[in-house]
């Protein structure tokens, strides 16, 4: 039995691992494989956030600084490389930006980890905020407004690769990426990742085991700021360029969204959430300025009805797949999927003609497009008109919902039996 | 003096509130900062169509309504899943009226102005004089925090509050109805911290920008002052008011203490930087510095009864 787990995670890997590097050769054109460079960057960053909040329940709001400041020494360090008092290789440059974290998670973790739960959460925020405002006093290190800038093509090309082309820091970003990823999850399968649950679950008991939940909280800081700072180097490889705003609060949270909206219960949660989010972030933001209120929704929607993420929302279905009934799920969802279409358009429309109004009117007047459809937000009828489609959306949406409701209670009959029998 | 004294005081209206609101559900509203921002943009939309005093009273009561509504919609949703998704939603809950914020009144500040009536110089200090506004915004703030006091200890509702406090299943068995004397608490905080806006948005600037800048100092006021403590939040709101004030008008560094008692620094050297930052500079550090070295000395923060 379990060998057989063994071949199907090893063959999970394996298919991991060509996905990765085919996606390049399929998608060529450069912003996408520019996106699929920040997303390779986010699932690390997202991963390294859930050795916090998913596996040993702590809730950071300070986690980019580890980030932030292995992108600063890795910034330095490449300058120095390609100043030529460095010797090393820019394929290892994520290290010094590893190291770094590490070194600044022994001294900020020794502070924060003493506390657990809300404490820990505000002392975390403090300590951002506190790393924050430094950046700004500190011109020489942190470069002030405009950053620190380098350029990764510097040193001896080995075998040709210079890191000039997207392509290969792609390559670079992706080993990094998979490196990262197997060991993160060697770390649950250690006792050190399973005392990390046990703290989280419940830190007396583990006290009581004879473990010491501070130490194994301040272990998993350190061990995470390690990996947040990877990829911070490999952020830097990727834009060149690193600013404060990498290290604030706003990266902060955006790190926990991914990884929330992901789900912080399964391991592999925080990469669904860094890959979608990645996406969402530079879809949206092409194609209107609220981006961020419909990220917001989302995320707010997200924790009221699946608090698992989507991780979870997957795992739910995997005992209605394993007696081959998903398939009766499937209409319901449908339904409620396009039910809520009709919500989200209402929605969207609304949003849209405020924006139109109260903040795009000196430049292009009140008439908009939307959909396909021309229409002036100054007159009351499309406002009607959008609220109608919400109120007519919702109710199909509780209708649907019922209709979900009960194709659920048959799978759950049909599983039930299944076990049974 | 003055001016710290009513900055501190309007901290203690915000950290007052969110330190009932946690002290009573364990929850740490992260959207408090943005209940005193809508505060503050409510009173300015009230203030263009009825004036300043009308918005005194509209502007927190619609705040306590909205924060009625996320208790009672949001919050009481979340609870089953735990402490987190609390602090998650309230975190969600924030930059979702950050950006409504953003999408109504614009990214630039608005023209939210002190009313004439009150625009004038109480008195003057030496050569400096000190605005009349300053001297209401502190009247305010005391008539509130007596009110506070006063209908905390010695009205019923205050009675049944602070019982709910420590002992909500008893309350409960009594016949009061618990979760609403919660949603009451959360709307009363949600109030305070409009009026906060109200009375503040004015005094300083009215931006998108206003909850984030004073909602970590909130943060760093209750876990100074000792989480859930009112009395060790309102020493905390002084102490952190009077040290943002002042350290922004000493312009002494490290580097021209030490030239003064005659030490010569080499400006080429690494940490030339560090000495020459001076106090002001380092300003907006010191809240966060003396919370962490509270941390370290005091961990349950200055009147805290619990850690952890």
């Amino acid at each position: 039995m379990t060998s057989f787990f063994h071949i199907r995670r090893l063959a999970l890997w394996a298919i991991t691992a060509v996905v990765m590097i085919a996606l390049p050769l399929v998608l060529t054109q450069s912003f996408a494989i520019s996106m699929l460079s920040q997303m390779g960057i986010a699932v690390i960053f997202a991963l390294s956030y859930n050795m916090l909040l998913g596996q040993t329940g702590m809730l950071s709001f300070g986690h980019a600084v580890y980030f932030g400041l292995g992108a600063f020494f890795s910034a330095h360090a490449l300058n120095m490389i390609g100043a030529g008092n460095l010797g090393l290789p820019v394929t290892f440059l994520p290290l010094v930006g590893g190291v770094a974290g590490l070194a600044f998670g022994v001294v900020f973790g020794y502070v924060t980890t003493k506390h657990s739960g809300t404490p820990f959460a505000m002392i975390s925020l403090g300590i951002a905020e506190m790393v924050a405002a430094c950046s700004l006093m500190f011109p020489s290190f942190f470069g002030g407004e405009g950053g620190i800038s380098t350029d990764r093509v510097v040193g001896e090309a080995v075998m040709g690769i210079t890191y000039g082309q997207g392509r290969q820091v792609y390559y670079l970003i992706a080993g990094w990426c998979f490196v990262c990823m197997i060991a993160m999850f060697a770390l649950t399968q250690t006792p050190l990742g399973r005392m990390a649950n046990a703290v989280r679950d419940n830190a007396e008991r583990a006290r009581f085991v004879g473990y010491n939940p501070t130490r194994v909280r301040y272990t998993m800081l350190i061990l995470s700021s390690f990996f947040a700072g990877i990829a911070g180097g490999l952020a830097v490889i990727n834009y060149e360029l690193v600013t404060a705003e990498s290290l604030g609060v706003v990266a902060s949270g955006n790190v926990l969204l991914m990884s929330f909206i992901g789900g912080v219960g399964h391991f592999f949660g925080p990469i669904i959430g860094a890959v979608l989010v990645t996406y969402l972030q530079s879809a949206l933001s092409n194609y209107t300025l609220a981006w961020l209120l419909y990220f917001g929704l989302f995320f707010l929607v997200m924790i009221l009805f699946a608090p698992g993420g989507i991780a979870s929302l997957l795992a739910m279905h995997k005992p209605a797949w394993d007696v081959g009934q998903l398939k009766r799920l499937v209409p319901s969802y449908i339904a409620a999927g396009a039910a809520s279409l009709v919500v989200l358009a209402g929605l969207i429309a609304l949003i849209e003609m405020i924006y139109q109004v109260e903040t795009k009117k000196e430049q292009s007047g009140t008439v908009m497009n939307l959909f396909g459809l021309t229409f002036d937000a100054a007159n009351a009828g499309p406002w009607i008109g959008s609220l109608a489609t919400m109120a007519v959306g919702a109710a199909l949406l509780w209708g649907a919902s019922r209709l979900v409701r009960a194709s659920w209670q048959q799978v759950t009959i049909a599983i039930n039996a299944k076990r049974g029998a | 003096m003055l001016n710290s004294l009513s900055y501190g005081l309007l901290l203690f209206m915000l950290s007052s509130g969110l330190t009932l609101i946690f002290s009573m559900m364990g929850v740490l509203n992260f959207a408090h900062a943005s209940f005193y921002m809508l505060g503050a943009y409510f009173a300015y939309q009230t203030s263009t169509y009825l004036g300043f005093w009308p918005a005194l009273i509209v502007a927190p009561a619609a705040v306590a309504f909205l924060g009625a509504l996320t208790e009672r919609y949001g919050l009481r949703t979340v609870h089953k899943f735990g402490h987190v998704a609390e602090l998650l939603f309230t975190f969600g809950l924030a930059y979702i009226i950050e950006e409504f914020v953003h999408l109504l009144w614009g990214r630039a500040p608005v023209e939210y102005r002190i009313p004439p009536i009150l625009d004038f110089s109480a008195f003057s200090i030496y050569t400096t004089q000190y605005p009349a506004y300053r001297v209401f915004m502190m009247l305010v703030s005391v008539a509130m925090l007596a009110a506070l006091y006063l209908a905390l200890t010695r009205t019923r509702i205050g009675l049944i509050i602070q019982a709910s406090l420590t002992h909500p299943d008893m309350v409960e068995a009594l016949g009061h109805n618990v979760p609403r004397v919660f949603m009451t608490v959360f709307a009363g905080g949600a109030a305070l911290a409009g009026l906060a806006g109200v009375i503040g948005g004015n005094a300083f600037v009215t931006e998108p920008g206003m909850a984030a800048s004073v909602g970590t100092i909130v943060f760093v006021v209750v876990v100074f002052g000792g989480m859930g403590s009112l009395a060790g939040a309102f020493i905390a709101s002084l102490i952190i008011g009077a040290v943002q004030t002042f350290s922004v008008a000493f312009d002494y560094s490290l580097a021209s203490i030490l030239t003064g008692m005659g030490v010569q620094l080499d400006p080429e050297s690494a940490w030339y930087e560090l000495w020459k930052v001076t106090i002001a500079q380092a300003a907006p550090v010191l809240p966060y510095v003396l919370m962490v070295l509270m941390l370290i000395v005091r961990p349950k923060g200055l009147m805290g009864t619990r850690e952890g």
